[in-house]
């Protein structure tokens, strides 16, 4: 409950955050206990990719990409703060009132009834033997992603003429 | 054979951007290929049903563990795709002047439709999620393409609701994985028909259904679609309103509903009321827009809600309605949007008060644009008559009377927005300063000469495309 908890105020310090930099740090302890449920839902390996990836890459990408960019005077800072919780102050109470519906929901309910499968395999094994096109989807993501840094990113040679 | 579908593209991808990517004749190639692609895929869905079907590639099925799931809805989605790829690309020719820009255009549009045709193949949850991934992606960078800030924002909007769509599905599936033990459609509804009346599964059936109406763009999650449909570049506007929308929101919904949960009455229930709701909502503010491509996207999302109300009536007709006004949708939703490409590139704006008399100068592209605006009314013996039809008398036959009135009634408006449309844009005193438009290219007018065509044609020869194409349909019911 405690790390569910942290999870949520992280996540929502991470879209409430008055500087990029703060939101970076929110979204990187936000997947750091994400990927502690994870391990402690004996999933290690699925924990590692979680920590190394999201908390530990994505965090490196997005502070280098904030380092390169103009930061906001103090001013501006407090005037973006002032006008996002204007926009934005129902979501914490959205999440109040959500997080009050399901507990109220699991007092009702009879949740627990369902068992996690148990898989023997191991998660490479599932990968590679029972989700190999899921795999190639992967690979096609990658390209998308390939052709979308060079669409959105490169120079076209007509414009540098 | 079916694995062809997925392969030839992606290989095609690779080749084109180790080979062709090189000099600017080579590039050239990535026209032919993304064309001869589609036209093969609508090949195949018309003309090698059971060849198709039959045929599998062993060596290749079992390398990359490829079992998919082929069916009439299946081969009437593969014609939806290859159509309205086709009309994209070749808008793509007419409105985009730089041939690089049009290179990666064409490979992310080969990426869109490969991921739309997986989407109707598989038969697996989680493998449905990732071939909606890729069709998502390869979106959000076609729209985003101009790198205009109105495309950007545009691009940002789709991308932040469709990652909301993308966590409810997902936890939709951790959920039925749970109650199932596996991915695969059978086992899932198996599980499901096993732990009836389980709050799991009702949550897992909300989470996914709200899922599939945001990337459906269905009211009250529609708040992307028209400034995503209208920031696109024209052949992207054409690509979303005409498949993909309907590939990633409705045809899954069509897919997860009759064959995981085909009898729950509650699902039919929330699908009817928010069809009904989307209709209306999508037709009225319709009526109040300038913007051309503003004024479809709302149209469109009034249309989808038939398609739902359709579906939502749970019997095999209204099934059968819902698939053919989605296949019906994707022909005059596609040929208003490249007609509107047209004109917004010969006049430079997309503004109806700035027009008028516009046919005078383009009279293919306002003929065929008054075909594609009777069919989206429902007019006889347009093809979209004939699926409004069916969906009204499924409706009234399972006994919902008020939702079959007000379909009828909705027709009226989309009649009156559309009657506006074609008066402001088309027809009257041509307006000073476009004395030299003219109409499309041939490519262009081929294309929407084609389209208006088919429109003519289901309409006409209604009983034929009932009977073999349609009607087939309802077996997923019944299965």
């Amino acid at each position: 409950m405690g790390l569910l908890i942290l999870t949520t105020m992280a996540a929502l310090w991470t879209v409430m955050a008055r500087s990029l930099l703060k939101a970076t740090i929110g979204l990187a302890i936000t997947s750091a206990a994400i990927a502690i449920i994870i391990f402690r839902l004996n999933s290690p390996l699925a924990a590692v990719f979680e920590l190394s990836v999201c908390a530990g890459l994505i965090t490196a990408i997005f502070v280098s990409t904030i380092s390169l960019t103009k930061p906001l005077t103090h001013k501006e800072i407090l005037q973006v703060s002032k006008d996002r919780i204007k926009r934005y102050w129902y979501l914490p109470v959205i999440l109040a009132i959500v997080g009050a519906l399901l507990i109220f929901m699991k007092a009702r309910q009879d949740f627990t009834m369902i068992q996690a499968p148990g898989s023997p395999l191991d998660v490479r094994t599932m990968l590679w033997d029972f989700r190999r096109l899921d795999l190639l989807g992967q690979v096609m993501i990658l390209i998308a992603g390939a052709l979308g840094v060079v669409l959105l990113f490169g120079e076209n040679k007509n414009d540098e003429r | 054979m079916p694995s062809l579908m997925i392969l030839i593209p992606l290989f095609g991808i690779i080749a084109l951007n180790l080979i062709f990517a090189g000099s600017v004749k080579m590039r050239r190639w990535a026209f032919v290929f993304a064309l001869a692609l589609f036209v093969l895929q609508i090949a195949v869905a018309v003309f090698y049903h059971p060849a198709f079907r039959n045929n599998s590639l062993e060596r290749i099925d079992s390398f990359f563990r490829m079992a998919f799931f082929i069916d009439h809805l299946t081969f009437i989605m593969f014609i939806c795709i290859g159509l309205v790829s086709i009309a994209s690309l070749f808008v793509a020719r007419y409105t985009m002047p730089d041939e690089s820009g049009r290179f990666k255009f064409t490979n992310l549009l080969i990426l869109a439709s490969l991921g739309m045709s997986g989407i109707v193949m598989v038969k697996d949850i989680f493998s449905l999620y990732v071939f909606m991934e890729i069709t998502a992606v390869a979106s959000f960078l076609l729209i985003a393409y101009p790198k205009t800030i109105e495309s950007l924002e545009g691009s940002f909007k789709y991308l932040i609701l469709s990652s909301v769509a993308t966590v409810l599905m997902l936890s939709s599936i951790g959920l039925l994985l749970l109650v199932s033990g596996s991915t695969s459609f059978t086992e899932i509804a198996a599980g499901i028909d096993g732990s009836r009346g389980s709050a799991f599964v009702l949550l897992a059936i909300g989470l996914f259904i709200c899922g599939l109406f945001i990337k459906g763009g269905l009211v009250p999650f529609h708040g992307w679609l028209p400034d995503a449909y209208m920031a696109a570049p024209a052949p992207v506007s054409i690509l979303l309103a005409g498949i993909v929308t309907k590939a990633a929101g409705i045809y899954t919904m069509i897919r997860i509903v009759t064959t995981l949960f085909p009898y729950n009455q509650a699902v039919n229930s929330v699908i009817m009321l928010i069809g009904t709701i989307s209709i209306f909502v999508g037709a009225i503010a319709a009526i109040g827009q300038d913007n051309f491509k503003r004024m479809l996207a709302y149209s469109s999302i009034s249309q989808v809600g038939y398609i739902i109300l359709g579906l939502g009536a749970g019997t095999g007709l209204g099934i059968a309605g819902a698939v053919f006004h989605l296949f019906n949708h994707s022909v005059f939703k596609s040929l208003l949007f490249v007609n509107s490409a047209v004109v917004e590139k010969e006049t430079g704006t997309c503004s109806m008060n700035e027009m008028g008399g516009i046919s005078q100068k383009m009279p293919v592209t306002g003929t065929t644009s008054v075909i594609a605006f009777l069919s989206t009314c429902g007019m006889p013996p347009l093809s979209g008559f004939w699926s409004k039809l069916i969906i009204v008398v499924a409706l009234w036959q399972a006994g919902h009377h008020v939702y079959s009135a007000l379909a009828v009634i909705a027709s009226v408006i989309t009649l009156a927005y559309f009657l506006s449309m074609q008066r402001r844009v088309f027809f009257g005193k041509l307006k000073a300063g476009l004395e030299n438009i003219k109409d499309a290219d041939r490519g262009v007018l081929g294309v929407s000469i084609i389209l208006a065509a088919v429109i003519v044609g289901v309409g006409v020869f209604f009983p034929f495309v009932y009977t073999t194409l349609i009607s087939p349909v309802k077996e997923i019911l019944i299965r």
